[in-house]
């Protein structure tokens, strides 16, 4: 069963990651990339992460793509790119090494933590009707508001000055083109 | 493990198999005949209060007219406009659609809740709820389902190739990602006094009517959670998408036959299903009302029967307001939209939120609850005034150097 879920969503995922790479349209590669997110969020099911799942279903699907559609289809950016014009030579070159270097820490990563992963995943407590539904929810509020919490504080303030700056940047834009 | 019901818990065998697929189908043939009677409903409330007679042909009381409309809407031609992008015009009507019934899964839909009881029932020697779904996540589950339904909507109006459809699904999306803030922090509320996501666990916190979360949250949640609500379920007065006198006819515009039945289908079942939601949310669900320790008991219905019946007569008056809405209430101005969500309901229910996170807090510390709560609002205060002004310089600013947006 386990195995036969894990198949599905691994299909859904690489379509789905195929897809953004291969669509020429801008909507259907974002469309490609709401099947991988699905996918994932399926896997996180099968892992018991339930909040986990929601969440990248909330965010990620429901307000991370349709943002990017939203953009795609408020500036009209939906034609074809002419891809034979590089406008940053060594992008290319550069794309080549930084993807071949995530496969080599990905590939170290399985490779390394294969065998502990009972070790590690001891002392989580799976939800059931015995732990209560909120098993998964609760420990993850935990570890991020106790243990984590000034680098959960830290993101938050990135988050905003990210947003201050976006508004300034264009309104220096605006001023400027006075 | 699959959910919190007991029947999934252990191996599946047949019984539980057939229980589960026996749920399927009687939520599915709920949704589609409840989806059916509502749009009979509301046109014959709203013709009532225009002073009309409303559908009368079809059926008594023309109660079979929605169906009439169904059938011939299934034998019309089904049109692709030349422009359309064709695979993502054919799909969008089927994601609007599909959330919709996918929603209706965690509303409990019966049981006996009363005095802290589980809600389970036995059926053919299996226990269970009456529900279908009762996943761990709960309440979030209908959130995501939620943000998927702004899919339907915004590639239906892409995809059709056609300014005017663009325009409403642009206006739609903008308008359900940011009511979707309002309405997760309004739930938040909830959550933090019932102490549980799963839906079943928030029915049965609430036994009373002093424990209804309408009341516990203090009732500002709840008022948030319709508007929000509203909005997100592009009901009037929140209507932009389908303005007609703006837009033509909104994202739909393009659409034809059974396509276009989809979307309305879809809009009307989430009408019925957000009912369901926030009567499950603030109003205790399938619980009866109960003062203290009087219960106001249907006599000769069995208990978890009874459950069914309350629930039914509380979404009926959540619909009937909606159809209420419609008819007295004018659509809103785009801009009038966005400073409501964002300016008035955000922030409010953040505030709200925040003063019952800090008298909980104060309840378990066994702190002075008044002292707590005079401070918690005199930094709400604080924080209002700080916006005001904030709102104010940028008015301002607006003025001297033109408008932005």
């Amino acid at each position: 069963m386990e195995f036969f879920v894990f198949v599905c969503a691994a299909l859904m995922i690489l379509l789905g990651a195929v897809g953004v790479i291969v669509r020429k349209h801008p909507v259907h590669a974002a469309l490609s990339l709401v099947l991988t997110l699905f996918g994932v969020a399926v896997l996180f099911i099968a892992q018991e992460a339930h909040f986990l799942a929601a969440v990248q279903v909330i965010v990620y699907a429901g307000a991370i793509v349709v943002l990017f559609l939203f953009v795609i289809m408020l500036l009209g950016v939906d034609r074809v790119e002419n891809l034979r014009t590089e406008p940053l030579t060594a992008q290319r070159p550069l794309a080549i090494i930084a993807s071949l270097g995530l496969l080599g820490v990905l590939v170290a990563a399985i490779v390394d933590g294969n065998g502990k992963i009972n070790e590690r995943g001891s002392g989580i407590n799976v939800p059931d009707l015995q732990n209560g539904s909120d098993a998964n929810t609760v420990q993850l509020a935990e570890s991020i508001f106790s243990r984590y919490v000034v680098a959960f504080e830290v993101t938050s303030v990135l988050l905003v000055i990210a947003v201050v700056g976006t508004v300034l940047l264009t309104r220096k834009a605006k001023l400027g083109a006075k | 493990m699959i959910a919190l019901d007991p029947l999934l818990q252990d191996d599946l065998l047949w019984a539980p198999l057939l229980i589960v697929l026996l749920k399927v189908l009687v939520v599915f043939v709920v949704g589609l005949l409840a989806t059916m009677l509502m749009v009979w409903f509301e046109r014959k409330a709203i013709a009532g209060m225009q002073n009309r007679i409303g559908p009368n042909k079809a059926g008594p009381f023309g109660i079979l007219q929605t169906l009439a409309d169904g059938i011939k809407l299934f034998f019309k031609e089904d049109l692709f406009p030349s422009r359309a992008d064709r695979f993502v015009f054919a799909l969008a009507p089927f994601l609007s659609f599909v959330p919709a019934f996918l929603a209706f899964a965690i509303i409990p839909l019966g049981g006996d809740f009363r005095n802290g009881s589980s809600g389970e029932v036995t059926l053919f020697g299996q226990v269970t709820r009456i529900q279908l779904a009762d996943p761990p996540i709960g309440v979030l589950f209908a959130l995501a389902i939620s943000s998927i339904a702004v899919y339907g909507i915004m590639l239906a109006g892409w995809s059709s190739g056609s300014k005017y459809p663009l325009l409403g699904s642009v206006r739609a999306t903008a308008q359900m990602v940011s009511y979707e803030a309002a309405l997760g922090l309004s739930l938040a509320c909830v959550l933090l006094l019932s102490g549980t996501l799963s839906t079943s666990g928030i029915v049965s916190a609430q036994t009373t009517i002093v424990d209804w979360h309408i009341i516990s949250t203090g009732i500002v949640p709840f008022f948030i959670f319709m508007i929000a609500a509203t909005a997100e379920l592009n009901r009037p007065p929140f209507d932009l998408v389908e303005a007609e006198q703006e837009l033509v006819g909104g994202f739909n515009t393009e659409y034809s036959s059974i396509r276009f039945a989809l979307f309305y289908l879809a809009e009307f079942m989430n009408t019925v299903t957000m009912s369901a939601l926030i009567v499950t949310l603030f109003f205790g669900g399938p619980q009866p009302i109960a003062v203290g320790n009087f219960v106001l008991d249907i006599p000769l219905l069995p208990n978890a029967l009874e459950g069914t019946v309350w629930l039914l007569a509380k979404i009926l008056v959540f619909l009937y307001i909606y159809i209420w809405f419609r008819a007295t209430l004018p659509r809103l101005r785009y801009d009038q939209l966005m400073d409501l969500g964002w300016k008035l309901l955000i922030p409010a229910s953040l505030g709200w939120f925040m003063l019952l996170a800090a008298q909980r807090l104060a309840r378990q510390n066994n702190w002075n609850i008044f002292v707590v709560t005079g401070a918690s609002i005199a930094v709400l205060l604080i924080c209002y005034l700080l916006m005001q002004a904030a709102f104010a310089r940028s008015t301002r600013e607006r003025e001297t150097q033109g408008t932005m947006f």
